[in-house]
């Protein structure tokens, strides 16, 4: 089994996605950034989902006449699974409703002390 | 240094995880369970061309039913958290003039962004794309606009018209499906038609339309609060 072969290349793209967006949130200090790389991570995982899907040689769920049909419409053995791209579609959607939610509470946050630092909001630190 | 030093192991074992995940890793080389029978039967029970469609909308409609209320609740947080006051809700603010490349742009794609948006979603059970896809794009057209006119007014009232209709609508194509069909949300309440050609797929298209009018809705209120809450004081 070879270490780069076409069906791994985008698992390990989502690999180093999450692996980037965690360092973010982990040693960056402006929220604003913390918040972007919390969308880097939802990205990878996005794209491993999707890669966890993909199987050998075979094209998107989609029958139109890029694809060979047999009785009735059956494409099986000639798509990719459906089912995590669904998710996907789940997931994005998700990640868009908390990026939003999360940039309010930056916003409310900005107000209250007129910095986006995150060391500066220490009063729940002891 | 420590706190360095801890972020470093963490991520390194993050990474050792992910290493034995990738190697022990073979792609699959054919379909398996549930997904063999969406691509095996999919197009003749439900008969969408997209078979992420059909899994979206009805074999996991509930889901998608879920997905919207989330976005719903969202809608509704931020617009609790971003609540004006009285005073700073009538306040007039002066903006510097945006460019006259933007302003002009603007109001020529518009509409041929929302146009587009329109047709994303109505051909979702043929083409990629669909509800959500569309409801994002008609709302990035309103982000356009509110970027070439921070004043501009959005009419709240048909915000919550649209969003509330096709909610409604939504969840009354999903009881139909109980009274006329398999389940809730089954799309066989009405004909299946002509595979391939837009009026196919049973109610797929008017449930996908529905939810790209509320998305585009809902992410339209988002950016409208957003778009006030720069009168803050």
């Amino acid at each position: 089994m070879e270490f780069f072969e076409l069906g791994k290349i985008s698992l390990l793209i989502g690999f180093g996605l999450i692996v980037l967006g965690f360092w973010g949130i982990l040693s960056q200090k402006n929220i604003i950034k913390i918040i972007l790389s919390f969308t880097i991570m939802e990205t990878g995982v996005n794209i491993l989902i999707v890669s966890l899907g993909y199987v050998k040689g075979k094209t998107a769920p989609i029958i139109d006449s890029a694809v060979e049909q047999g009785a009735n419409h059956s494409v099986l053995g000639q798509v990719v699974d459906p089912v995590p791209q669904a998710l996907v579609l789940t997931a994005i959607v998700i990640g868009f409703g908390t990026t939003a939610l999360l940039l309010a509470y930056a916003m409310k946050l900005f107000k209250a002390k007129r910095t986006l630092q995150i060391n500066n909001f220490n009063d729940l630190k002891w | 240094m420590l706190r360095n030093l801890l972020i470093s192991l963490l991520l390194l074992s993050f990474v050792y995880i992910f290493y034995n995940l990738y190697v022990g890793f073979t792609p699959k080389t054919e379909l398996d369970g549930i997904a063999a029978h969406y691509a095996d039967k999919g197009a003749a029970e439900i008969g969408a061309a997209n078979l992420v469609t059909a899994v979206v909308v009805t074999y996991r409609g509930f889901d998608t039913l879920g997905e919207v209320t989330i976005l719903f609740l969202t809608a509704s947080i931020i617009g609790f958290f971003l609540k004006l006051t009285e005073a700073d809700e009538n306040k007039v603010i002066i903006h510097r003039g945006t460019s006259e490349l933007l302003a002009t742009s603007s109001n020529l794609l518009v509409p041929i962004i929302i146009l587009f948006g329109i047709y994303v979603f109505m051909n979702g059970h043929l083409t990629p794309g669909g509800g959500f896809q569309g409801g994002a794009i008609i709302a990035s057209a309103i982000a356009l606009a509110i970027l070439a006119n921070p004043n501009m007014h959005i009419n709240h009232q048909i915000i919550l018209w649209v969003e509330s209709i096709s909610g409604v609508v939504f969840v009354l194509m999903g009881v139909l499906g109980i009274l006329l069909a398999g389940g809730f949300l089954d799309n066989r309440i009405l004909p299946q038609g002509q595979f391939g050609t837009l009026l196919s797929a049973g109610a797929i298209p008017i449930i996908y339309s529905f939810i790209g009018l509320k998305v585009g809705a809902e992410i339209s209120n988002i950016l409208e609060k957003y778009q006030k809450s720069q009168k803050e004081s």
